[in-house]
């Protein structure tokens, strides 16, 4: 039986204790430093088909703003069904030439190219991702634009080893994808979607999201240096029914959808009927389960890397803590501390921990959602951190006395919000987990390694952190159980989504 | 009567708990991501001059040394705005002549005891040593820590001889060093840190390193170390300091120790009477990088005193 | 009905079986009561020769069901694939030792040389042996570990996808269901069935066959009735988790739109092009594939 450790509290009889505390203050306040490459960014963007840069038949453009300033960064085409279609002509006549008959090997060298180009100009494209969706320059520099290289870098040695994939069996590739990628991580996404779509030769028209459409642009350029060949991407650049043309286009021989729940049951309603292959990684609502014997420090950590790191807007975030009853007060007291040394501000700084909110609709939504946890009679918390005068922000916030019925522990609320929940025993824990319609990630936190292989076992979740959260590799399969979708991205596994087995 | 059906570092890890190494690594990662500039990187640097004990400790040491050492400690450069160092540290023989050369300033003197590095010698012979030293003007003792008896297990034999040596200390401050690298695990270092604190004063320190194994302070035993301190202080109200030693050579690294404790601990260990750095080189590096952010250029070694880098 | 010559008695009337579906290890008619008539093709002058009332299973049945399917779920899916590899062998066993029936049952049906409806069976019962022999392998083709660039132990594991509807393929009566429901029940899913529509019975049969080997109640449910009535459950019901169908393009789509609402998987073949069952190149670990998850983990190494 294990023993639940003793909280590390003073003792309570002392007549005239002051309660020893922390003082996190301005003793050594940091100067601003921020990132000062150059984003290299044009004023005006137009849609990336058949390996150039063509103005919208549409005639119509939308800005995309700096959520930080409020500031427009750049006017942007958008497209609409005739270049959607323009875009599935040229993603067609390039399957049906040059990409579809190349070899694999030679195929991959266009992918490592492009992967070498990305490191390239990493910190470029970092800077461009911080200023289009309000991300820390940290992550960027550091997570997304490193990832999304390491993406194309894993891919492109499939290239010429894709029987290696599927023993016993063989593959072709598809024809046309159609992709849609959400705002969360523009580069990322576009990376985990191209990548094994283009490794295991088929050719693509991608959307990104109308907040966040820079990174794909850039990306366009890239692919002119390194002379892709025309048509084998495409980007279309718009808003929903954007995305809903390049979904429901019947060139589009597989869909990959990235967004949320809701949104994927629309293009699936769209599209019933059509036969389309599809893959969906959809919303997420995660516990993250921490044990009275973890590593408590190191599971703070995790718990605030799990639902802080990008703002909260991950679909994976461990949105929803469980912490056992014996140690819920000294974890929630050190859970405080750390988020009380959280750095919120201008994304560009490479101190800022907490960046801006990607839109006003999504503080909106967060607000919302906060205020329902409030009336609900959740108790908040927040650092007193001083926010940027303009742009969206939103302090780091954690409920306690957060149950199962509350409208913040069921619903994804894809911001820095974490709802606090105890449980008792491994049994409550795995029940609470698992009471959800998501399955995207859990997190467990536990000394005890065959508990932490029970737990693995018990979660209904498609990855599962152990003693770690939001780790990714482009080896490592992602996606979900239940209603955060279907299909893999990453690894090996992620590979037979883009081919048709014969 | 108290049951003994586990070992003695499974009953103390269930009390103060288990470090994750990838986990506490990663973290002590981030704070070498925090960019200092300007006028928060100036006050750093001389914050971290303040801090430094500044450490000679071979065998080839002489009086002439010392003296050097001592002068170095009192006018660490030219400019008036750059204050002395916190410390000298020395070993016992020198601790006299130390005293001396120090007088009247606010350069504590340091000394070494305890069979410094290795303590394999009888206790009394250690209490003895730390008796002289203090007997000949050390403010200051750094101690280290039977490791054998450590990880024998026999921890109430280590917390003895560590209240042996507070004992002995008097008035004297006592840092109590682990030395972390044959300790080998953050879980074994966790839980030294809870022994040594635990039979230590308020205002006296823990202290990774001797600086004579092949590894030292890093980021990440540190971290262990300071959340340990942070665990003990929330719990108990006692405030104890934490040296790193060893191996921090650079400013930059200098800062990036600093910020984990503002992150960690807080405002109120961010001088010297809570934090050291125990280093010899450090000090220069700290002096060239504040004479660079005064003056813009970069600076070459040997515009420092006691500089090692001639080139 | 038929009459059989019974030596110096006469003339014996035979005793003609009910038909009845299997939900959770019980045999029963439709909650329903309903039953719809099956005869032998051909027949001449509008004269048909009756077979049997099969029950004509509701939305009700189905969720009944369901119902059953998750309850077997998790003692099937905890079980050593080495023990479901057994017993889907002891299934193999069941359906050989008793061909003649079947055979029988299937030639009546198609009104096939009897040599054919053997060849059927026999094909069924070789599916079955290749499943079976799956049981224990398919997580070593299908799982694996990944060599991610930090410090962490990452493997990734196939799991049941849970609760499988399965939409029978009518070409095949008996062949095609074993086709489709072997590969979902290897790796610990259960189903729920609907029998060809026009020709159940012996999907009726294997049902009885599943009764008596040691396959645990509810981890197969055979049901009987129409697709056009049924479909729509199947499709809505969002505690099944994956459908396979070999099903019209109007319930194709009739079954994706229903499956947006959970999030369903899909895997339907098209009725108008079936898959030729007899053709090993429907079975392979890709089949299991179709009704597993995969489950990735990480874990630090340190110390």
């Amino acid at each position: 039986m294990h023993t639940p450790r003793a909280p590390l509290r003073a003792k309570k009889n002392v007549a005239v204790a002051r309660v020893p505390e922390l003082i996190f203050g301005d003793l050594w306040e940091f100067d601003p430093a921020p990132e000062s490459a150059d984003p290299r960014l044009r004023d005006q963007y137009d849609l990336f088909i058949d390996g150039t840069f063509i103005p919208p038949r549409s005639r119509k453009y939308f800005d995309t703003v700096n959520p930080a300033t409020e500031k427009v960064i750049a006017s942007v085409a958008l497209a609409g069904p005739e270049d959607v279609d323009a875009a599935f002509t040229a993603a067609q006549k390039a399957f049906e030439g040059p990409w579809g008959k190349m070899p694999g090997k030679e195929r991959g060298k266009y992918i490592y190219r492009i992967a070498r180009l990305i490191q390239d100009r990493a910190r470029e494209f970092a800077v461009a991702e911080t200023m289009d969706g309000g991300k820390p320059i940290k992550e960027s520099r550091d997570f997304d634009v490193p990832m999304a290289a390491a993406h194309f870098f894993y891919h492109a040695g499939w290239a010429d080893k894709i029987e290696y994939a599927i023993p016993g069996r063989r593959v072709k590739p598809l024809g046309p994808v159609g992709q849609v990628i959400p705002w969360n991580f523009p580069l990322l996404m576009l990376a985990w979607k191209i990548a094994p779509a283009l490794a295991m030769g088929n050719t693509v028209v991608l959307k990104p999201a109308e907040t966040t459409p820079l990174s794909a642009l850039k990306l366009g350029e890239l692919l002119m240096e390194a002379e892709l060949p025309p048509g084998v991407v495409n980007f279309v650049t718009g808003a929903g029914e954007t995305g809903a043309s390049v979904m429901a286009h019947p060139c589009a021989k597989k869909i990959a959808f990235t967004g949320s729940t809701k949104v994927g049951k629309i293009i699936m309603r769209q599209t019933a009927g059509s036969d389309k292959r599809m893959t969906m990684e959809l919303g997420g609502k995660a516990a993250n389960i921490v044990f009275d014997d973890s590593p408590l420090d190191q599971a703070v950590e995790g718990v605030v890397n799990g639902i802080f790191f990008n703002q909260g807007h991950v679909c994976c975030a461990g949105s929803r803590l469980l912490v056992q009853e014996s140690i819920a007060e000294l974890f929630i007291e050190k859970l405080k501390r750390r988020i009380d040394v959280l750095r919120v501000g201008n994304p560009l700084d490479k101190n800022t921990d907490v960046g801006a909110i990607n839109s006003r609709m999504q503080l909106d939504k967060i607000e919302d959602l906060v205020a329902s946890g409030i009336a609900q009679g959740a108790k908040m918390y927040q650092p007193s951190c001083a926010l940027p005068g303009s742009g969206f922000f939103y302090r780091p916030t954690i409920f306690t006395g957060v149950t199962q019925s509350h409208r913040i522990a069921c619903e994804e609320i894809f911001g820095p919000v974490l709802s606090v929940l105890t449980f008792r025993t491994l049994e409550e824990a795995v029940d609470k987990a698992n009471n959800t319609a998501f399955g995207l990630s859990a997190g467990v936190w536990t000394d005890k390694g065959s508990r932490i292989l029970k737990m693995s076992t018990l979660l209904k979740a498609g990855v599962v952190w152990a003693n770690t959260f939001n780790k990714f590799d482009p080896s490592s399969p992602f996606g979900g159980y239940k209603e955060s979708g279907f299909g893999r991205e990453g690894g090996r596994h992620g590979l037979l989504d883009y081919a048709k087995v014969i | 009567m108290r049951m003994a059906t586990s070992s003695p570092f499974k009953r103390l890890l269930d009390e103060i708990g288990t470090v994750d190494q990838v986990g506490v690594e990663e973290r002590a990662a981030k704070f070498a991501t925090r960019s200092i500039k300007n006028n928060s990187k100036l006050w750093g640097l001389k914050t971290a001059v303040s801090m430094v004990d500044l450490t000679t400790l071979e065998g080839k040491d002489t009086p002439g040394k010392v003296t050097s050492l001592c002068q170095k400690a009192r006018t660490p450069g030219d400019d008036p705005e750059v204050p002395p160092v916190a410390a000298v540290c020395i070993y016992p023989a020198f601790v006299q002549q130390a005293h001396r050369l120090l007088a009247g300033t606010s350069i504590k003197v340091a000394s070494v005891a305890t069979s410094f590095p290795s303590g394999q010698t009888p206790l009394r012979l250690r209490l003895q040593e730390v008796r002289q030293a203090v007997a000949d003007g050390a403010d200051e003792i750094d101690m280290v820590i039977n490791r054998g008896l450590f990880l024998a297990g026999e921890f109430s034999a280590v917390s003895d001889e560590i209240a042996a040596v507070v004992q002995t200390c008097g008035d004297s401050r006592l840092k109590v060093i682990l030395e972390v690298s044959e300790l080998e695990t953050y879980d074994n270092v966790r839980a030294a840190s809870f022994i040594a604190m635990r039979a230590i004063r308020a205002a006296d320190f823990i202290k990774t390193s001797t600086g004579k194994t092949p590894s030292n302070a890093t980021l990440a035993n540190t971290q262990v170390m300071i959340e340990a301190i942070r665990d003990h202080y929330l719990a108990s109200g006692v405030p104890i300091g934490m040296k790193p030693a060893g191996g921090i050579q650079r400013a930059k690294q200098a800062l990036y120790f600093l910020v984990a404790v503002k992150e960690t601990l807080g405002d109120a260990w961010l001088n010297n009477t809570r934090y050291r750095f125990g280093a010899s080189s450090l000090l220069n590096d700290l002096l060239r990088q504040i004479e660079k952010q005064k003056t813009g250029a970069y600076q070459a070694p040997y515009y420092f005193t006691e500089s090692s880098e001639s080139y | 009905m038929r009459t059989l010559p019974t030596g110096r008695a006469g003339t014996r009337i035979i005793v003609a079986k009910t038909p009845k579906a299997y939900i959770g290890g019980e045999f029963i008619r439709s909650e329903s009561g309903r039953v719809f008539p099956i005869y032998e093709p051909g027949g001449e002058n509008g004269h048909r020769t009756f077979i049997a009332n099969i029950p004509q299973c509701t939305r009700k049945d189905v969720r009944n069901a369901v119902e059953a399917a998750a309850k077997a779920g998790r003692g099937w899916a905890g079980r050593t694939p080495y023990n479901r590899g057994q017993i889907v062998y002891r299934l193999a066993e069941m359906l050989e030792s008793r061909t003649g029936e079947m055979a029988g049952a299937i030639a009546r049906a198609k009104r096939l040389e009897s040599v054919a409806a053997e060849a059927e069976v026999a094909m069924s019962v070789d599916r079955l042996i290749y499943y079976a022999g799956w049981a224990d392998k398919y997580e070593q083709i299908l799982g694996n570990t990944n060599p991610v660039a930090g410090p962490f132990f990452n493997f990734t594991v196939a799991e049941p996808v849970g609760i499988v509807g399965v939409i029978a393929d009518d070409a095949s009566p008996l062949l095609a269901l074993i086709s489709q429901v072997a590969p979902a029940i290897v790796s610990g899913n259960t189903v729920v069935a609907l029998a060809s529509e026009t020709l159940p019975y012996p999907a009726i049969l294997l049902g009885e066959m599943l009764a008596t080997s040691d396959l645990p109640g509810g981890v197969v449910n055979i049901l009987t009735g129409f697709k056009s009535e049924l479909i729509a459950t199947f499709a809505t019901h969002t505690h099944i988790r994956s459908v396979d169908a070999v099903v019209s393009p109007e319930h194709r789509k009739e079954l994706a739109l229903g499956a947006a609402e959970s999030v369903k998987r899909v895997r339907a073949r098209p009725l108008e092009d079936p898959p030729d069952w007899s053709d090993e190149s429907t079975q392979s670990v890709y089949d299991i594939r179709a009704f597993v998850e995969f489950k990735t983990t990480w874990h630090p190494i340190g110390a």
